[in-house]
């Protein structure tokens, strides 16, 4: 903005939107912090009362925590790895001269249109089910004893099936990036002797590296809130051993009815995205910068 | 050593024979410039020649040996492109020694070559520099120097100073001849300019429509044009042509006079004409002058001449300097 007029006529019509955006966050973040200090459980609605930091102490102390942050990296950092390196792969090869080639590419990105619960259905009874499932079957076919993934690989499963859904997005940013690459460069690297792996290593990789901060940025952004393919496949289960840390908050709140305490877990959880994405942006958004 | 051979090439893009049949020879420690306008197919041929593009038909032999099937790599030729085409994440030093890094070389050894070349190139305080805090020109050298580095048979320049501004482009121009006194090495330089094809090569390629014109050292081509093509293609200002009756009278097809093979007369001479624009560059001044029943033609006259717009002129070509062509547009030669 030019001259001091405009910039506070700018202010007053910006006010508004910045005022409600403001008003949005902070009233659910101000009521969230204030039952996280209560004592708030919907059988008990009677034992009501201010108990300081208990509903923390007790939800940083159950077990069941250090597992949900367990498995919540594992989770994410499971998902980056089979969708940046799938991701990159795919980009390459879609990027061929293939016949077909607009077809294969819808292919490739039409799980990222499935809405995650219809995925997770989808990935629980057609294809991971022991006794309907795709995989059953086809262990069937070798003699082998079916696997029941979601029983025996509760973390997995839901690691693959969430892959599966952020794959799409992962190819379609790198292919992109990919065809930005200049083609002297590629011919250039080319005539200097750079065999395909080099030229992977030396011109590619590099080439792409501000697209994959984008692509781990993003996905890590939805990745920490991941519910829905949880709450439709393992429940969870068994145990704890497939409970990620927003699961664990919904578990508080509305199976043991505990709102103080699923409160208190969902400051955690803030406070600890807030971390992840400090870490993150200081250690990948340096790539960023142009 | 770097002597390259071309015998019959073609290469076609579907039916559409982009070079029909193209045959060379291009000595070692030559100086060779394709040119040609835009669309010729001079940077196909360049292209050929370093292996990124598969000939159709025909042979490519460097130094002798069979080289039509080889990988770009192994043809021992270096490339600069017109975009550079340097790597943005490398510094200076790291471009240049790109080549040598890949042949599996030392890093002190590496090291040695890099600043070798970035010294003849007057690159040496930039060697930790990325390419975009560099100008044109210095980019253009870094081009360069990634290619001095392997020491290569031949270097193959396509159009490298087409993206640098008039002033540099001279500069550049006399730089890359400078270069190839000091190497000696073979080189072959597209471009579509003409004034760079005359002032740099040892012998010009005239491509058109993928054809090879002719092929000469420079003042051969502006002396002795094998057709209209070159005739006209060759030379600043462009060559004048006459049909019809008055080249009937020196008996062809077509007669061309040169710019600045006219006399310009206020008085008399052997075509009359009005004088349109004229376009004075202090050493000459070169007018446009319609010529009554012949068309808009261009002579140089000297510097100082002062005529005008609307003003009536006389030319008189040099009778010696008339260039003939039949009705097929090759030249005939004076009997």
């Amino acid at each position: 903005m030019a001259t001091r007029q405009t910039r506070t006529l700018a202010r007053f019509m910006m006010a508004p939107s910045v005022i409600i955006l403001f008003v949005w966050m902070i009233v659910p973040l101000v009521l969230t912090l204030w039952y996280s200090f209560q004592r708030y459980n919907l059988q008990h609605p009677d034992r009501a009362g201010f108990v300081w930091f208990r509903n923390y102490y007790f939800f940083l102390t159950d077990p069941a925590f250090v597992q949900a942050i367990g498995n919540t990296l594992i989770l994410v950092v499971g998902v980056l790895l089979i969708t940046v390196i799938g991701g990159v792969l795919l980009a390459l090869l879609l990027d061929q001269p293939i016949w077909g080639q607009g077809i294969v590419r819808l292919l490739v990105i039409a799980p990222f249109f499935v809405m995650p619960t219809v995925s997770a259905l989808v990935w629980k009874n057609m294809l991971m089910h022991p006794q309907y499932g795709i995989f059953a079957w086809l262990a069937q076919l070798f003699g082998q004893r079916p696997i029941p993934w979601l029983q025996d690989f509760p973390l997995f499963s839901v690691t693959l099936i969430t892959a599966w859904e952020w794959l799409p997005f992962a190819t379609l940013i790198l292919l992109t990036a990919l065809q930005s690459l200049d083609e002297d460069q590629k011919e250039a690297s080319e005539m200097d002797g750079a065999n395909f792996v080099n030229r992977f290593i030396y011109i590619i990789l590099p080439h792409l590296a501000r697209a994959i901060t984008v692509v781990i940025l993003i996905e890590t952004i939805f990745l920490l809130g991941i519910f829905a393919e949880i709450y439709v496949t393992t429940q969870g289960g068994p145990g704890y051993a497939s409970t990620n840390l927003p699961f664990l908050v919904y578990v508080q709140a509305l199976l043991n009815f505990d709102v103080g305490g699923a409160s208190a877990g969902g400051v955690i959880a803030v406070i600890l995205a807030n971390i992840v994405a400090i870490f993150l942006i200081r250690i990948v958004g340096k790539n960023l910068d142009a | 050593m770097g002597s390259i051979q071309l015998q019959h090439v073609n290469k076609s893009f579907g039916a559409h024979a982009v070079i029909p049949d193209a045959s060379l020879t291009i000595e070692d420690g030559e100086f060779v410039v394709f040119v040609g306008p835009s669309g010729c197919g001079k940077s196909t041929l360049l292209r050929l020649i370093a292996g990124l593009e598969d000939t159709t038909s025909g042979e490519i032999l460097l130094d002798g040996r069979d080289m039509t099937a080889a990988p770009p790599a192994k043809r021992e030729l270096a490339m600069v492109f017109q975009s550079y085409a340097l790597y943005p994440h490398m510094t200076v030093a790291q471009n240049i020694g790109f080549p040598l890094k890949m042949a599996g070389m030392d890093k002190a050894a590496i090291d040695a070559k890099v600043k070798e070349a970035a010294a003849t190139l007057n690159l040496s305080s930039y060697l930790d520099r990325r390419p975009r805090n560099l100008s044109g020109g210095q980019r253009q050298r870094v081009a360069i120097g990634r290619a001095i580095v392997r020491q290569p048979k031949a270097f193959l320049f396509d159009e490298p100073l087409s993206n640098l501004d008039a002033a540099l482009r001279v500069n550049m121009r006399l730089e890359i001849s400078e270069l190839h006194q000091q190497l000696k090495t073979t080189m072959i330089y597209v471009t579509h300019d003409q004034v760079e094809a005359m002032t740099m090569a040892d012998r010009i390629v005239v491509l058109n429509a993928g054809n090879i014109e002719q092929f000469g050292t420079p003042m051969e081509l502006y002396r002795t044009p094998a057709n209209r093509f070159v005739a006209g293609f060759i030379g600043s200002p462009k060559m004048n042509f006459v049909d019809g009756a008055e080249a009937a009278k020196h008996g062809a097809a077509a007669i061309g006079v040169r710019p600045e093979h006219m006399q310009v007369s206020t008085s008399a001479g052997a075509w009359k004409g009005t004088v349109g624009v004229a376009e004075h560059l202090g050493s000459d001044t070169f007018l446009h002058v319609n010529v009554d029943g012949l068309g808009l033609m261009t002579v140089r006259t000297e510097g100082e001449k002062q005529l005008h717009h609307g003003d009536t002129v006389w030319l008189t070509p040099d009778p010696a300097r008339i260039y003939r062509f039949d009705k097929d547009g090759r030249s005939l030669r004076a009997n």
